[in-house]
């Protein structure tokens, strides 16, 4: 892992802390309230905030998902180099892409 | 300043050791986790029927035990990844057995009490 | 009768075994003393390190069942697991013969890691006025002295694991002369602990603290280093 990276990795796992507080936040209002799907999505559609809350979020955790992998296959696989590169950006873009995809299913308006 | 042997642990891995190996399997399984979680949320927040279909087969035990166990996987690598950064950038004592051990039992009280809340 | 301890060592190189030897078993016996009476007694054959025997060198540090350790002060009363007792060259390093570790890696790392003092005067100007209760003295002090036994080395995982990581120790005393007001490479020193193999991959583990016979924390030391290194990269020096 290079320097850059380590610091990327401690820098999304830092602001991470707020967004998974207000996250869990959210969750437990909507449980509690009983919300149906349609009553989420009258709130989340067209919304700026929630787009770029939510955006942000899965812009962060894919990346520090992704270079988590990259480190654990470092140590305990025998890729290494280009692979390990390539593992980790084809897991970042998963998670960057499915989580787009979910964030523009709540969002779109 | 040479070690006392009465000192001299026992075992080459101790219990911070095995909460470092949890903290990672934890992340590498959310890491696997996420992308269900991004599909099955697509899925079934636009489809209404899916949406009332998906919550009552959130009911099931099976599926609330998966959930608290994912709370925990959540909780601990959240608190365990916490200690890293008061370690690396606050200095803090990275031995501290008893603080593992609170992280530890508040991700477990956590996720038991998200399971008993649920059911 | 004297009790009898059951004592396994390693004999070869890394494609040896384990050899059994059974020793008779004393009062305030250190391990060394059983490894001294194996080569003396039963095995001259015996290949083995120590030298002051008497916990200031660290020539005798090898992994007593399963944990790196100082022989010479290490009570088997203390390790033995009922009695016997599992001897084995360090780990995380090339295997000359039977006990002995070859440390040349090792001392590679210290100097990649830049663990050499690099002066920025001469003896014709006055000599440096080093408080001993400021914050950096205090630092260095807390990690100074170090003897390059190798424990630390022989119980991180990452170095197990990470080829290239530079490790406990040799990141260690890179911390100590990233402190030192007088050292004149500090910048090319935290490059060289930030480049590959450096204190970022430390995981934490705190294997070495915990077993540092001289109550060093390495883990300490990286953390300062991460700390150092990322305000110097935040300022664009790095």
């Amino acid at each position: 892992m290079s320097f850059r990276l380590y610091l990327l990795q401690r820098l999304t796992a830092a602001l991470m802390v707020p967004l998974i507080a207000a996250h869990i936040v959210t969750i437990i209002y909507a449980t509690r309230h009983g919300l149906s799907a349609a009553e989420i999505l009258s709130r989340t559609r067209g919304s700026l905030i929630w787009a770029s809350f939510y955006g942000l979020f899965v812009l962060l955790a894919a990346t520090h998902g992704a270079i988590g992998l990259r480190v654990v296959a470092g140590e305990w696989t025998s890729l290494r180099g280009r692979s390990l590169d390539a593992l980790m950006l084809a897991a970042g873009a998963i998670l960057t892409l499915l989580g787009a995809r979910a964030v523009y299913a709540v969002v779109a308006a | 300043m040479t070690t006392i042997t009465q000192d001299a642990p026992r075992r080459a891995r101790d219990f911070v050791w095995y909460a470092v190996l949890v903290h990672r399997i934890s992340g590498v399984l959310l890491a696997c986790f996420l992308p269900v979680h991004f599909l099955v949320l697509a899925l079934v927040l636009t489809n209404a029927a899916g949406f009332d279909g998906f919550i009552a087969w959130t009911e099931q035990p099976l599926v609330q035990l998966a959930e608290a166990v994912l709370v925990f996987l959540l909780t601990v690598h959240l608190l365990g990844g916490l200690r890293v950064l008061l370690v690396e950038f606050l200095s803090w004592q990275a031995r501290r057995k008893d603080t593992v051990a609170l992280a530890l039992g508040i991700a477990a009280l956590i996720a038991i009490g998200f399971y008993i809340g649920c059911r | 009768m004297t009790e009898t301890m059951h004592v396994s060592i390693w004999r070869g190189g890394p494609d040896g075994a384990y050899v059994d030897y059974e020793v008779p078993r004393l009062e305030s016996q250190t391990v060394l003393d059983v490894v001294i009476y194996v080569q003396r007694q039963l095995d001259p054959s015996l290949a083995y390190r120590f030298a002051c025997r008497v916990g200031v060198c660290g020539s005798c540090a090898m992994t007593v069942n399963g944990v790196p350790r100082w022989t010479c002060r290490t009570h088997v009363s203390k390790v033995a697991h009922g009695n016997r007792l599992t001897l084995a060259p360090l780990r995380n390093l090339p295997v000359i013969k039977d006990l002995a570790a070859d440390m040349t890696r090792f001392f590679e790392k210290w100097q990649q890691a830049k663990g050499v003092f690099a002066p920025s005067a001469t003896r014709n100007e006055t000599v440096a006025a080093i408080r001993p209760d400021s914050p950096s003295r205090i630092a260095i002090d807390k990690a100074i002295e170090c003897i390059n036994c190798g424990v630390c080395y022989s119980a991180c995982d990452t170095v197990a694991w990470d080829v290239d990581y530079l490790g406990p120790a040799a990141l260690n005393r890179a911390w100590t002369l990233v402190n030192d007001p007088r050292d004149a490479d500090n910048k090319k020193r935290l490059m060289a602990v930030t480049g590959k193999g450096g204190c970022q991959n430390c995981h934490t583990h705190v294997s070495c603290e915990r077993l540092c016979p001289n109550k060093i924390s390495p883990t300490d030391s990286i953390a300062g280093l991460k700390r150092r290194a990322a305000s110097a990269y935040v300022k664009g020096e790095l």
